[in-house]
């Protein structure tokens, strides 16, 4: 065995990111890491290449025990990492990345001949037409991280970590590295491979490890693991336990309704396939599906994110335009992105100020909001919420994560807008407060608002949604609608190679 | 010809081509004596813009290097007046003191994570009252070592002077290439002007760099001043005010990329030859204002970012083309 973890447990204040988790490489075999957000592949990855050091647990790399304490340990160690972002340098040129640090010198002073030699020879097992000489930056996003691979391999030589390297590559692209993943395989290296595409992972790896809530589920050969069971393991549903109590679906059947708002062939290259979607006013629609196969991207589009290159909106007074947030908002739409931290609170303002923010921009800077309307604003919602702070005056950043996720609900809500996207809004917060968005997801389209929610926890959507969409690589699949709403529905149809399993009757 | 270098074939394009007309004009422009001069003259400005040039690669800047040499000019002129030292001992206790005094700047930039912006501001007002401290009058040198100093030149064909202190600018100019391309300082000065966070990654000692690039920069601000001393025969402390933003233009004019990460030493010296080709065709025309300078240095410095810009947009657009093909 190359690389051992035993029992390695990481807690951060509040979760336990890894617990006891287990895991073994082999030198010559390709194994994938599973799991959907927050299962703690980032974490475990991160106690390997030392960016984090692990609270329990033992590491052992050829048989010694190892505890790196930073990138450059671990990498001396022989444990090497190639992320998404290509983390080299575009305005060196490619010889210059490749031996950043290592460069050969003579009398204190580069010696360019022989850097370029020595990258070129670093090169030549990879099969690339690349002129060491030119700028990093001047070539394609693939390129560059097969030299970042071919540099950390070179650097490392042991274990090799690529993390979700196929992003954003094509086809073309994603088979090149998979050749070159396969004859760094066959030379006796271990390669950790994370990817969210399931086919990827069917085609280079040799066994997968899924993680779910820091735990490890199961550790198989590819060949001997279906495709179902797969997905099962990662969204942690049997099929046998079902779920559809507390579903709203028998309520309303899908009726065309004149209010409603339709989108047509709605797409953007490389983001999300067109797809068709209309909602009706107070109509819940789900949207499932792994990460990363084109939920957030869907939403996003809808917001204008990254606006629709094709197709066209349509609400009952006539077509929007939903070229960029701005457009949207101004169009009644609201969005609560996955990441609060980062795209929904500004941690530094106090609750009254983030739920009076999008209101205000909305009116423009000339006029403020009287500071009574904001503060009645802000008591209102603490009490309708149930937001728990001492008072409308502390910084948001200070609050606790369901709070946090109130607090933009809220911001939202002042909007009063028609339709509303959320994305995961119940990621990382406690129970109580779990249940509590969901009664307001209830409570609001009683009053006529649209709704797009899009989780990962089944349970949630099939209590929730009217309806559910199904998406799988970057693309509609499948629609359920009532009776067909129930968890083992819907991980089959993420789960099916085509479509049939939850087509609408 | 890559993306990176067209700025530096720009800049030099755009100093021939003024040349030209400069000849045109004033055939007499194209001696040695004046080409002489245009090295004499500008020697302490193109010594100081090669340190700007490695701090300007690394994504920061440096305010300082003005007031450095004022005060540079000012302590060697009391030092020379008040004790009986060697103007070559004086030049290494100055040398020491400004290096040093860029290594603190270093320092607290990248101890306290603070922007070299307002780091070196503070530097610069520092240094500039250290030079009153020292002296508020202007002291004339009359050290007979500067006789020799000044008097030293080489006779070019044509009578034209390359005195020591533009041949020492060459040097500087020199050196500076040497070390921004060919040594793996100069690489990792590249690799911070293109993400600190990248670098850090890569292997870079971040601390280290930073102390050194603002110790090169002091260093070089330093014999700046030494040279404006020989140049003047006196040292003012309210000299070189504003001496820093005309080494940053130089630099820019250079074809170095303001944000740091691509650029050439050597375009430094041709965007300090630019500007001082500027000043003397003024001189040469006689009628012309010479806050033409100013006028003209600022237009070549807004083409020069425009360039910039339009390469960066066009290599992003050939980056899309081919992501899409």
């Amino acid at each position: 065995m190359l690389l051992t973890i035993r029992s390695l447990t990481k807690t951060f204040p509040g979760t336990r990111a890894l617990d006891a988790v287990d895991f073994d490489l082999r030198a010559g075999e390709v194994h994938a890491l599973l799991g959907e957000n927050g299962a703690g592949k980032s974490t475990l990855i991160k106690c390997l290449t030392g960016a984090y050091q692990r609270d329990e647990g033992e590491l052992h790399l050829d048989g010694a025990p190892i505890s790196p304490a930073s990138t450059q340990e671990a990498q001396a160690l022989g444990i090497g990492t190639v992320y998404q972002e290509v983390n080299l340098l575009p305005n060196l040129s490619v010889a210059e990345n490749l031996t950043f640090g290592r460069q050969p010198t003579r009398f204190g002073m580069i010696d360019q001949r022989a850097m370029r030699h020595q990258a070129e020879e670093l090169l030549s097992g990879y099969g690339l037409g690349v002129d060491v000489r030119r700028d990093l930056g001047s070539y394609s996003v693939a390129v560059q991280q097969l030299v970042a691979i071919a540099r950390a391999v070179a650097l490392s030589g042991k274990v090799l970590i690529l993390d979700e390297p196929t992003a954003s590559l094509d086809a073309r692209e994603t088979a090149m590295l998979f050749d070159v993943m396969r004859g760094l395989r066959d030379r006796g290296l271990g390669i950790v491979f994370i990817s969210h595409f399931l086919d990827q992972v069917y085609e280079v790896a040799d066994r997968a490890t899924v993680l779910r809530n820091g735990q490890r589920i199961v550790t198989e050969e590819t060949a001997r693991l279906d495709r179902l069971r797969l997905i099962e393991h990662m969204l942690g549903h049997e099929l046998e336990e079902q779920t559809t109590e507390g579903a709203r679906h028998a309520a309303q059947p899908a009726a065309p309704d004149e209010r409603a708002l339709h989108f047509d062939g709605f797409g953007r290259r490389g983001k999300i396939e067109p797809f068709d979607l209309s909602i009706g006013r107070g109509e819940v629609v789900g949207l499932a599906g792994l990460l990363g196969a084109g939920r957030t991207e869907t939403a996003e589009v809808l917001f204008g994110v990254h606006p629709a290159q094709s197709g066209t909106a349509r609400a009952p007074e006539g077509p929007l335009d939903l070229g960029n947030p701005r457009a949207a908002i101004a169009a009644g739409f609201g969005f609560a992105p996955e990441d609060r931290k980062t795209d929904g609170i500004v941690a530094d303002l106090s609750v009254r100020e983030n739920i009076a923010l999008a209101l205000q921009a909305r009116r423009g800077w000339a006029r403020p909001l009287p500071r009574a309307e904001q503060n009645r604003l802000a008591e209102h919602y603490i009490q309708r919420l149930d937001i728990r702070t001492s008072d409308a005056e502390k910084a948001v950043g200070d609050l606790s994560g369901g709070n946090q996720q109130k607090v933009v609900l809220a911001r939202w809500l002042a909007m009063n807008p028609r339709f509303f996207i959320l994305d995961e809004p119940t990621r990382g917060i406690d129970v109580g407060a779990h249940a509590e968005i969901l009664r307001l997801i209830e409570e609001v389209t009683e009053d006529g608002m649209s709704i797009l929610v899009i989780s990962s926890e089944l349970e949630e959507l099939v209590a929730v949604a009217d309806r559910v969409i199904v998406v799988r690589d970057r693309r509609h699949v499948a629609e359920l609608t009532g009776t067909e709403i129930a968890t083992d529905r819907i991980v089959r149809a993420i789960a099916a190679p085509d479509a049939k399993a939850g087509e609408a009757a | 010809m890559t993306a990176r270098s067209l700025p530096l074939f720009a800049t030099i394009a755009i100093f021939l081509l003024a040349y030209l007309v400069c000849y045109l004009q004033f055939p007499a422009m194209l001696s040695t004596r004046v080409i002489g001069n245009l090295l004499t003259d500008n020697a302490y400005l193109g010594i100081t813009a090669v340190g700007m040039t490695i701090v300007i690669l690394s994504g920061g800047i440096d305010l300082s290097v003005g007031s450095v040499i004022a005060f540079a000019g000012v302590f060697i002129a009391v030092m020379l007046r008040d004790t009986g030292l060697h103007p070559l001992v004086v030049f290494t206790l100055l040398l020491a003191i400004t290096t040093a005094f860029g290594a603190a700047m270093g320092g607290l930039i990248h101890v306290l994570a603070m922007p070299p912006f307002i780091v070196t501001l503070a530097g610069m007002f520092l240094a500039r009252g250290a030079g009153y401290m020292i002296s508020v009058d202007s002291v004339p040198i009359d050290h007979p070592f500067y006789d020799v100093l000044k008097d030293a030149y080489y006779l070019m064909p044509g009578k034209g002077r390359l005195t020591l202190i533009g041949v020492v600018m060459l040097l500087s100019v020199g050196a500076g290439m040497v070390i921004a391309h060919r040594t793996r300082f100069g690489t990792n000065v590249f690799a911070l002007g293109g993400g600190v966070q990248t670098a850090r990654l890569m292997g870079v000692d971040v601390g280290r760099t930073t102390i050194l690039i603002y110790a090169f920069s002091g260093f070089m601000a330093g014999l700046s001043g030494v040279v404006f001393s020989i140049y003047t025969a006196s040292g003012y402390p309210l000299a070189m005010v504003g001496t820093e933003l005309n080494a940053i233009a130089a630099v820019v004019i250079g074809g170095t990329i303001l944000t740091g990460g691509a650029g050439y030493v050597f375009g430094t010296l041709v965007g300090v030859l630019t500007m001082g080709l500027i000043q003397t065709y003024i001189v040469f025309d006689g009628s012309l204002s010479s806050w033409w300078t100013k006028i003209v240095i600022g237009a070549l410095l807004l083409l020069f970012i425009l360039l910039q810009k339009g390469l960066l947009r066009l290599n992003a657009r050939r980056q899309a083309a081919r992501s899409m093909a």
